[in-house]
Formats: C-alpha cells, structure tokens, sequence
C-alpha cells in the first residue's frame, strides 16, 4: 500500500496549511503545463524567432 | 503458489489483482502484462542494437575496419535508432506503468489503450528498421535535412511517437486514479514523482517530434517543396536532446528505486529531491540547445542562456539527486548497523547483488564520466574544441549507455523476481555481468572522448583518408584510441550479450517465484527482506554522512580540474605572437 508520512503533519494534529511549492509539487497537470511552456518559449519560439530574422540570401 | 488473482471493483470499474508476495503491493495484472510486453520489446532491441554498435566500433578500429562505407553507415543509423529510440523509450513504457500502477498500488488506466499504443510502437520501429535495412535511409538517426529518406522511415518515427504518447497519458491517467481512489495520501512518492518528470519531459519531446517529422515526412512524399536546414537541426533537437533527458529522469528515478527496496533506503530530503526533479521539469529540456552552439545565425544571448545559465539550474537539480542518493544508501546502511569507520557502509554494500552493483555503477559513471563531459561540451567556448568530433559519442554513451543503459539492467534484475515471477537462472554469471557491461561502456566513452580530444571526426568510416583526395594524418594517438574503444566494445557486447541472455533464459526457464523464495529471488540483500520504502513518502531524516561528503568532494575535485583543463586546451588552439 502506497502510505504517506507527511514530513510536517500526523494524523493526530489538526490540518496546517499547505506550503506554496508542495503545492505545486503536488499539482501533476500544473507542472505538465510549466514543462512544456517553459522549453517551448525560451529554446523553440525564442529560437525560431532568431532564424527566421536571417535575411534571405540575394 | 500463493498467487491469486482477485477481481476488485473500484470506481465501478473491475480489475484483476493478485497482491506481491514480497510487498503486500496489490499488482493489477493488467498493468503487469504491459510491463511484460515492453520489457520484453526493449531487451529485444537492445539486443540487435547492441550488435550494431559492435561492427561500428569494429569498423572505426583502423586495424580491423570490418564493414563496407555504405555498410557502415547504414549500420550506424540502424544502431542509433534501435538503441537510443527504441531499447530506451520501450524500457521507459514500462518503467512508467511500474511507477504508477504498481508502485501506487492501484488500476492502470485504460490497459486497452495501452495495448494500442505498444502495437503502434511496434509496427513503427519495425518500419523504421526495415527502411533503413533496405538501403535507401542511412540519413542517420538525426535525418538532417537536405538528406532524404523513404517515406516510411518517418512514418514509423511517427507511429513509435504517437505509441510512446499514449503510454504517457495511460500514467497521467493512473495518477489520477489513483488520488481519487485514494490509494495514496498526501504526496506521490519520489519514485513516481521522478517518472513523472521523465513522463512531462516525454510529452515536449514527442509534441517536437510531431512538430518536425510530420512536415518532414509530407517532404519525402513530395507535398512539401522545401525545409529550412537550420529550422529543422533547432526543432528536431527540442526531440533528440529532450528524449535523453526523459532518459535522465527515468533513471534517476531507478536510482533512488533500487536502494529503496534492497536497502530500504529513503531520500535524505524528500522536498529537496523533489525540487530537484522541478529544476529538471524547468530547464533541463533546454540542453538541446548545444547542438545548435556553432550554427552561425542565431544569438549568442540564446546561446548562452540555453545551454549555460538555465542548464546550471538543471545540472543543480542533478548535483542534488549525486549527493542524495549516495547518501541515503550511506544512512540506510549505517541504520542496518554498517557504522565503523567512514566507509564501511560502502565496503559492505551488496556488491554481489547485480540490482545494486548496475545501479551503483551507473551512478559513478554517469556522474564522472557522463556528467562533467556534458557540462565541458555545453560550453559554448570550450564546444567548438569538440563539436562533431567522437568526443560527443563519447560523453553521451557515458550518459545513454553507462547511464541509462545500466539502470535499467539493474531494475530488470528486480522486473524478473517481481514481475514475471522467476528466479534469475545463472546468479553468479548474473552478478559479474553489470561490471562487465560498465567496463566496457566505461571503455567505449572514454576512448571516444580520447579520440575526440585528438580532433577525430564522429561518424567518419576511414581516419587514414586512404582514397581521399586530400589527406590528413592524425597523430597515432588516435589510432590507439580507436583500438582501445574496439576492445571496449568488444567487452560492452559481452557484458550486453549476458544481460540479454540471463534475462531471456530467466524469463523462459527460471524457476517460479513465490512467497517462500521471492526474497532470496531478489539477490543477496543485508535485510533479508523486501523493503516497501519505495512506495512511501518520507525522508532518512539524518545528514551524518561523513563517507557521502569525501565522495562528493572527490566528485567536485575532478568536476573543476577536468573542466579548467579543456578552457587551457582551448588557449593553446590558436598560438598568438
Ligand atoms: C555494445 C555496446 C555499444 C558499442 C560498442 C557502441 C559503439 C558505438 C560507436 C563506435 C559509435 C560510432 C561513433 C561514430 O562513428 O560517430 C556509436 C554511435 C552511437 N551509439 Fe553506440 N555503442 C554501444 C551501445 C549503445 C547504446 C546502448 C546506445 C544507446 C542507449 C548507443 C547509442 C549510440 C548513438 C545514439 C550513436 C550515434 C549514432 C549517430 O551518430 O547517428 N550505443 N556507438
């Protein structure tokens, strides 16, 4: 059985907010998103900017 | 045997499970049987891959020179394509369904679905294969345009992708499943959170590869007129480079897995770990971008930023994982009583268990060999030493090869006893063969890198230039690097030939496994049993690691003098005054 031992909370004590970046870390799509904006704006869009400034050759 | 398959209804949806006698893990056997079909799949080609790579190596050692030119080059592109696509990215499938299903403890999402997307797998990298071996496509396996293939050398590219997608959306899927079936609580644990990096990181590449081959492939049949050449080499690139870094992922992911069921070992800090795998969902897709360090056209201000200070981060994320890892075998080890000195944990680590010996191997190597190298060629000064020579090959067999390719050699060691229930048939041939393989891998990466350093071109058949117009004379230097990386490769096929062996005759004829002996399956363990720290969420909870701290200091040592050594290389190329 997969089990969870959260680091900060037990069972017993009362439910405390969760941090920001576990947060994060634990929204799957969220980080599916970043990870493919991230790559696409910075190497392909930035790039493909970049070449197609490149005049064409005479 | 004590292996039962109960039917179990949950959200109204029936799934066959028969519970792990090692773990108590309920194990849905639809996702066991697709475990099976990928495993089986990759080891596959990993075989007729491997066999390549060995003419290849035999060719490039002047002395033998076996295979033709165009033999030689049909060969390479066949190699790298059944090794680096296929071998890996079939493994990966299956990696993937273990790390949600199984180790999560719930349904796969839409086996069905899984079931199409190994079939398209399938016929694509048939396709591909059997273009290539036709003759007409020895474009190699980065099909630079203006070079041209058939067809249906894209098409299957395509068909594979599509296949790999969906294998991706079947583990999203199941993460899903199972936070709403509650078969975890609170966060996944690291093992799947690292195959969920390798599975977004699968997600951009393949929507690259879509991207680029697609067109590519309407250009082969003619409705396209033209592709832009440098347009082609940036976008084929966000596929090629990112696919290793779905690599990296998944075997980071095995690193942290293995000492966590043989050792019980957990990560020193969970959430550092895992902001560790952010950084790689962040940056680390962004390393494509050194193939593109010397193509004129495009800024230095990309450059740099690509391969320089977002990959820092990436590689930050990786120093992370090279410290965390060697230290949670050293604080599990040292709470299974392993405390004298500073290095008795590792002295007395299950050395003879080859699950734990690839694993560790592959770790050292890929760092040392694998990891530095990759920082040197992605300097953008420092590249233009090293570009297009067999320095690249060399650091990325390190990586794919060392890396990759031993992890996921050890996990298969774990796969048979767990998954397809044997007992691995030969243990003794079993535990020589992850140093065998890591020798000669080591041997083939560092005698490229030797070669590559003497300015030897990659993918080159003839070195002496013997009916070339023109000629050059390399120093002889690089001939015995090419006779060493001959032996090297020689060696790797062995190491490789044995792991396809063992885990062939082991699958087909090993003895049954079941409660009574799934432990002792398992290799030669310091607990005797089976630890479930792999599916749980929680860290070691120590930093008393003496012996983890000189390893890293002797890592960082090497990291800085390799790395300053290749900028004084760099200041003697062009000698002033
Ligand atoms: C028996 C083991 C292996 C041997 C002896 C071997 C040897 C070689 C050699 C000599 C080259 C040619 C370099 C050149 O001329 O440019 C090469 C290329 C390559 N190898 Fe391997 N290799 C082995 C296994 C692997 C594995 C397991 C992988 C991937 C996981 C891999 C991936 C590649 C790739 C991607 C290329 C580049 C192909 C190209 O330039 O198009 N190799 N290998």
């Amino acid at each position: 059985m997969a089990k969870a031992k959260s680091e900060t909370t037990t069972a017993a004590e009362q439910p405390q907010r969760i941090p920001a970046m576990q947060r994060l870390l634990d929204n799957h799509f969220l980080l599916l998103f970043i990870g493919v904006v991230v790559p696409t704006v910075l190497y392909l869009l930035w790039g493909v900017m970049e070449l197609s400034q490149i005049p064409i050759a005479e | 045997m004590s292996i039962t398959a109960d039917t179990t209804v949950i959200g109204g949806i029936a799934a066959k499970f028969r519970t792990c006698p090692a773990t108590g893990l309920q194990v849905d056997l639809a996702a066991e049987r697709l475990i099976k079909a990928n495993a089986v799949a990759a080891i596959v080609f990993l075989a007729i891959g491997g066999l390549f790579g060995l003419l290849v190596a035999l060719t490039r050692w002047p002395a033998v020179h076996l295979l033709s030119s165009d033999m030689f080059y049909l060969v390479l592109t066949a190699h790298g394509l059944d090794v680096l696509l296929v071998w890996i990215i079939f493994f990966e499938m299956a990696v993937l369904y273990f790390a949600s299903a199984i180790i999560l403890n719930c349904r796969l999402a839409a086996p069905r679905i899984g079931w199409l997307g190994f079939a398209l797998m399938l016929v694509g990298a048939l396709l591909t294969n059997v273009t290539v071996l036709q003759g007409d496509a020895s474009v190699m396996f980065t099909s630079y345009v203006p070079m041209q293939a058939p067809p249906n050398f894209y098409l299957g590219l395509i068909l594979f992708a599509v296949g790999a997608l969906l294998g991706c959306f079947i583990f999203l899927g199941t993460l899903v499943i199972a936070k709403e079936e509650k078969t975890y609580e609170g966060s996944i644990p690291l093992v799947t959170f690292g195959a969920l990096t390798a599975c977004i990181i699968a997600v951009f590449t393949i929507a690259s590869g879509a991207i680029i081959l697609i067109p590519t492939w309407l250009w082969s049949l003619g409705y396209i007129s033209h592709i832009d050449t440098v347009m082609y080499k940036l976008v084929w690139w966000a596929m090629g480079h990112s696919s290793q870094q779905i690599n990296m992922a998944a075997q980071v992911a095995i690193w942290y897995a293995i000492p966590a069921m043989l050792l019980g070992a957990k990560p020193l800090s969970e959430k550092v770990s895992r902001s560790a795998f952010l950084m790689y969902i962040l940056f680390l897709q962004l390393a494509s971008a050194h193939h593109m360090l010397v193509e004129p056209g495009i800024s230095s201000e990309w450059k740099v930023f690509n391969t320089s200070y977002a990959i820092y981060l990436a590689v930050l994320g990786s120093m992370i994982h090279g410290m965390s890892i060697p230290g949670a075998i050293e604080a599990a080890q040292r709470r299974n009583g392993f405390t004298n000195g500073v290095f008795e944990w590792l002295r007395r680590a299950p050395w003879g268990n080859p699950a734990f010996a690839g694993m560790f191997l592959s770790l050292v190597l890929f760092g040392f060999l694998g990891g530095i190298s990759g920082v040197v060629l992605g300097t953008e000064q420092i590249n233009i030493m090293l570009h297009n020579t067999l320095y690249v090959p060399g650091h990325f067999h390190a990586t794919v090869v060392a890396g990759t390719t031993l992890a996921f050699m050890a996990i298969t060691y774990l796969l048979v006893p767990l998954i397809f229930q044997r007992e691995i048939i030969w243990p003794r041939l079993a535990k020589w063969q992850p140093y065998l393989f890591g020798l000669g891998a080591a041997g083939i990466s560092l005698f490229m890198m030797g070669a590559g350093t003497l300015g030897v071109s990659r993918r080159h058949w003839d070195i002496t230039f013997s009916d070339a117009a023109l000629s050059f004379d390399y120093p002889p230097a690089a001939f015995l690097m090419l006779g060493l990386n001959g032996l090297s490769g020689i060696l790797a096929a062995i190491g490789g030939g044995l792991f396809v062996v063992i885990i062939v005759a082991s699958v087909l004829f090993g003895k049954k496994v079941d409660a009574s002996n799934v432990v002792a399956a398992l290799g030669p363990t310091p607990q005797k049993q089976m630890s479930d720290t792999v599916s749980t969420y929680g860290s070691a909870g120590t930093f008393h690691l003496p012996g983890t701290y000189i390893l890293v200091s002797i890592f960082f040592t090497a990291f800085v003098l390799y790395y300053f050594v290749n900028w004084k290389y760099l200041s003697e190329l062009w000698q002033l005054g």
